[in-house]
């Protein structure tokens, strides 16, 4: 599959990432090139196959109770905040 | 005096443990060590406080008897883990400033029995590239040169700092970790030893995530046995990580050495793993490789892993899907770099276009793409399938075989910017590596050759899950009947 200029701007607006103009035209040559690429694995007959949902197939799945084992860290948590107010993460203004 | 920085972990063990020097002394002679190596650029950051501190508890537990298994033993730490108070910005631009104010687990195990810190470790920017050159403080370099060559070369990655550190003697051993090769590349480009672990077989928590169901954590060292002394203190059950194993850990030393035998061991060679145009000189090491083993009484087996070759494309939507997800939080609101916007969407995206690199930006844009509505099918559902094949290679392979012998690399280490521009070519780098990572097997690659330009070639050794211990073994046999000079001329000073 190729991607055109317009797709790519669309993935870079989902995935949040400001893409210039001029950035367009190169990202779209080169996703191509990857997707392209991995298009091989079409030639993988995976009918019947299973995807592999974890690496760890044959563990049980690990589980804890259902308790609060961690707490009272505001200024941990906000501590490498770029913009704080008391115990508050500063955004800007989304609500009108 | 002897100079410290030589000594293998093993050996300095035993020295401080006679009293032969203090951990100071030693911490002092990396310390000097790394001054005189920053044109490697192997370290963002140097702890040298932390460190000096650090080695004074260990003169004093050593005074007392009360040493633990790493006592003294100066470690470098790549820039990927959390280590509380000190930078942790997985060489991003993204991540400015970060200082956690929690250390992961892995290094917290190493520090509670004994390590030392010296400083963080230089890498491709959240682990994604095979070069060091995707680094926000710009390429490490490889302490190794071609002959009658000044060129610079890279190291590897995405460890590549790790690897340059130890193969530089500015560290004793190193953290590193592997998603796709990250640190079996770096260690066959330095003429190293790398292990990749287990997936599971240590904590990933306090680890910069990239791609989760890839990523593990495993030591660069000088030596297979000093590998296995770092991976013992390293590995472990962690209940903060639900993917962690709540298995033993053996004492891995115990097994790295060439004096437990290799009779009765099967070693398989994977037919596919001979690819079109791989040079002769890293067919050839791995002929002698093989021969080494049958040697010392290993039988030579043939395998098929059939699905060899599907590995790479598969790994590059899993991996950049799961990257895509991973590096959401990055939006300049809790951490790291904030540029402003005219509005929240506007903040983020400014925020990550300038935060970001041009490969990170390149895989969370792929990773959004294949898991996008209408492609998810197609993409990663079709990858996810063809990585259960891959995983039934292998265990097919191992009712045969105890382990697997294949070249680490394609290549030797190469110069800087020979690949930048192609990112394809730049990924075909883990060609040998990756399907050890999509599979979720210990995978180590340990030295057994030079190119004919003088640099180190390595081999790398599969096993089955949970079992690094053969792994060593059969490492520890290569190390040997390799015999190799792998000290660099020291260039840099």
């Amino acid at each position: 599959m190729s991607v055109d200029t317009e797709t790519v701007r669309r993935i870079a607006r989902l995935a949040r990432i400001r893409i210039s103009d001029e950035e367009l035209k190169p990202l779209a040559r080169e996703l191509s090139a990857i997707l392209q690429w991995v298009e091989q694995l079409n030639e993988v007959d995976t009918e019947n196959v299973p995807p592999m949902t974890s690496v760890e197939e044959d563990m049980p799945m690990k589980k804890r109770k259902d308790i609060v084992t961690d707490g009272d860290c505001v200024e941990d948590i906000l501590a490498n905040a770029p913009a704080r107010e008391g115990n508050f993460f500063v955004v800007p203004k989304v609500v009108e | 005096m002897t100079d410290l920085t030589r000594l293998t972990i093993a050996e300095a063990l035993k020295g401080l443990k006679r009293r032969d020097f203090t951990a100071t002394e030693l911490v002092e002679a990396y310390l000097d060590a790394m001054a005189a190596g920053r044109a490697l650029n192997a370290y963002v950051v140097e702890t040298p406080d932390k460190a000096l501190e650090m080695a004074r508890e260990s003169d004093e537990r050593l005074a007392r008897g009360e040493a633990r298994p790493l006592e003294g033993i100066p470690i470098g730490v790549k820039d990927l883990f959390a280590t509380r108070g000190v930078h942790t910005q997985a060489c991003s631009h993204i991540l400015d400033d970060f200082k956690p104010t929690y250390e992961s687990t892995v290094t917290a195990n190493l520090w509670n029995d004994g390590a030392v810190m010296l400083g963080k470790l230089n890498m491709d920017e959240f682990a994604m590239g095979s070069s060091n050159e995707t680094s926000y403080y710009g390429p490490a370099i490889n302490p190794w040169r071609r002959k009658d060559s000044e060129e610079k070369l890279v190291p590897g990655g995405s460890s590549g700092g790790s690897a340059a550190a130890v193969a530089a003697r500015l560290c004793a051993g190193a953290t590193a970790t592997d998603t796709g090769g990250s640190i079996r590349q770096p260690a066959a480009f330095t003429g190293t030893v790398g292990i990749k672990p287990t997936y599971g077989r240590c904590s990933r928590w306090g680890i910069v995530a990239f791609a989760s169901s890839l990523d593990q954590a495993g030591p660069i060292a000088r030596t297979v046995k000093d590998a296995a002394i770092l991976l013992t203190s390293m590995a472990g059950h962690d209940e903060k990580d639900t993917t962690s194993a709540n298995v033993p850990v053996p004492d891995f030393a115990a097994a790295a050495t060439q004096e437990r035998d290799l009779k009765g061991m099967r070693i398989g060679i994977p037919k596919e793993y001979r690819v079109e145009g791989m040079p002769e000189e890293i067919d050839r090491l791995w002929q002698q490789g093989a021969a080494w083993l049958a040697e010392r009484g290993a039988e030579i087996v043939e395998v098929s892993l059939p699905h060899t070759k599907y590995a790479l494309p598969a790994y590059y939507i899993v991996a950049p899907a799961e990257a895509s997800s991973n590096l959401a939080r990055y939006d300049g609101v809790r951490y790291g770099l904030r540029v402003e916007g005219d509005d929240l969407i506007g903040m983020y995206e400014n925020t990550r276009a300038e935060g970001f690199g041009a490969e990170v930006k390149r895989r969370v844009l792929i990773g959004t793409y294949v898991l996008s509505a209408g492609y998810y099918d197609a993409y990663y559902l079709k990858a996810q399938k063809v990585r259960t094949l891959i995983r039934r290679d292998f265990e097919k392979a191992f009712e045969q075989v105890d382990a697997l012998l294949t070249p680490a690399t394609p290549s030797a280490a190469f110069p800087l910017g020979a690949m930048t521009d192609d990112p394809l070519q730049m990924y075909l780098n883990d060609i040998f590596t990756v399907t050890v990572n999509m599979a979720g097997l210990p995978g180590i690659s340990v030295p057994a050759g030079f190119s004919a330009e003088g640099l180190p070639l390595a081999l790398q050794i599969i096993g089955r899950p949970f079992d690094e211990e053969t792994l060593f073994t059969v490492a520890a046999h290569v190390e040997d009947a390799a015999g190799l000079d792998l000290d660099p001329p020291q260039w840099w000073k």
